[in-house]
């Protein structure tokens, strides 16, 4: 019992006050903490989602046949898109990192080069899921929903899937892109009557002949069923409504994660370029909120393996 | 907390953002291409390709922590109040979420 230890001594054990248990100061250990809450909160959201992803495994869209785009290049890229955002994050990490050292050197100059890199690339980020949400919502091939709910895609034995345009123009080479017209379930009901040839697939990695459905039953369940274009709060053109849920849920929420890091990040910056720190005699906020932009990307490198790989 | 190797440092820094580009690289490859042999071939119930990813992630994960959050340096008893809880809770409730989900696909077939 230290009955004369005062806030200004130090007492005899670790923690009897006074000192740092863990070796790091109060902001910094609370930045932990926080991060480790934040982490729990993230795996609850991607079990959520392994959970429904596996409940559902033979007819959950595959990630590689949904993403396949790549801003102003017309054509398919599976997963580029996703992989350049993910290059995009680690390097504004790394350059969040070169910051936190040049930090540690009292360098403010190179702290400000270093966090400023940081920023814009927080900046190209956000700007890429936009696109990435964009596209997503505005939607690539369509699709019909039957009668019993199923999304479906158009199938032909030569060209493997058909877009809604390849379906009602199939003599229109090539995949126009930019625009996106609105067909009616007439059209597309019509088109398909029409070509004997054509089948319908259930999307999912499941075996060819169960997810393929024979035309006659497709032709009955298209009765009564409607186009999907795009996705919004109800239906996407992709597979079942869980699976546009989870996309919007889980990227929106690290989105927003990015979002309020790179406004964080801006302050620092400011406060950097105002010589704060080189008053205060340490760069520790810059080595805290890197840890939080750190984070971003810990949890970006999750949601990128569980979402688009697995 | 003075660092005596500084040059070291950014050394340390660039050559783990290589392994981490090298390593997501062989996963995008490997999510594009979906070599047939390691799909075929299963461990618990997952196959080889899904196993590569998670435990490229885990290594990613890794090297994020350890070096670009510096925990690697940090004092011991730090490292253990961060990373323990993480590993204990974190695989567990994975642990509950996939294989309940995999019980009621069974269920629902």
């Amino acid at each position: 019992m230290a009955t004369e230890a005062t806030l200004n001594t130090r007492a005899n054990g670790l923690w009897d006050g006074g000192n740092q248990p863990l070796g790091a100061s109060y902001g910094k250990l609370m930045m932990w903490f926080f991060l480790i809450s934040d982490a729990l909160t993230f795996s609850g959201f991607l079990t959520a989602y392994g959970l429904m992803r596996f409940k559902y495994p033979e007819t959950w869209p595959v990630a590689d046949e949904v993403f396949t785009h790549f801003p102003f290049v017309s054509g398919e890229f599976p997963l580029l898109y996703v992989a350049l955002m993910t290059f995009i994050l680690i390097m504004s990490s790394v350059t969040m990192v070169l910051a936190v050292d040049a930090g540690h050197k009292m360098q403010k100059s190179k702290v400000v080069f270093w966090l400023g890199l940081t920023v814009i690339g927080g900046f190209i980020f956000l700007g890429s899921q936009a696109w990435e949400w964009y596209h997503f919502i505005v939607g690539d091939k369509g699709a019909y929903e039957l009668n019993n709910g199923t999304v479906v895609y158009f199938h032909s034995p030569e060209e493997g899937r058909l877009s809604l345009t390849q379906l009602i123009h199939p003599e229109q080479t090539g995949h126009g892109h930019g625009h996106h017209p609105e067909y009616t379930t007439e059209e597309v009901m019509s088109a398909f009557q029409a070509n004997e040839n054509l089948t319908v697939r259930i999307p999912g990695l499941g075996e060819d002949e169960n997810n393929m459905i024979s035309r006659s039953e497709a032709l009955s369940l298209m009765d009564g069923g409607q186009v999907v274009q795009g996705a919004n709060m109800t239906r996407n053109e992709y597979g079942r409504p869980l699976f546009a849920n989870f996309f919007f849920f889980i990227t929106g929420f690290h989105g927003f994660h990015v979002f309020s890091g790179v406004l964080i990040n801006l302050i620092v910056f400011i406060n950097v370029l105002g010589g704060t720190y080189e008053r205060r005699g340490h760069y520790e906020m810059v080595e805290k909120v890197g840890l939080y932009w750190h984070f971003v990307d810990l949890v970006w490198v999750f949601v990128f393996t569980f979402f688009y790989l697995v | 907390m003075a660092h005596t190797h500084s040059d070291n440092n950014v050394r340390t820094i660039w050559l783990v953002f290589f392994l981490l580009l090298i390593v997501t690289t062989v996963e995008v490859v490997l999510g594009i291409i979906k070599p047939e042999f390691m799909l075929n071939f299963d461990i618990i119930g997952m196959h080889l390709l899904n196993w590569t990813f998670i435990i490229l992630t885990l290594v990613k994960a890794y090297y994020i922590v350890m070096y670009f959050m510096h925990l690697k340096y940090e004092q011991k008893n730090l490292k253990w109040v961060i990373s323990l809880p993480s590993v204990i809770l974190i695989p567990y409730l994975m642990f509950i979420l996939l294989v309940e989900g995999n019980y009621i696909n069974g269920v629902l077939m």
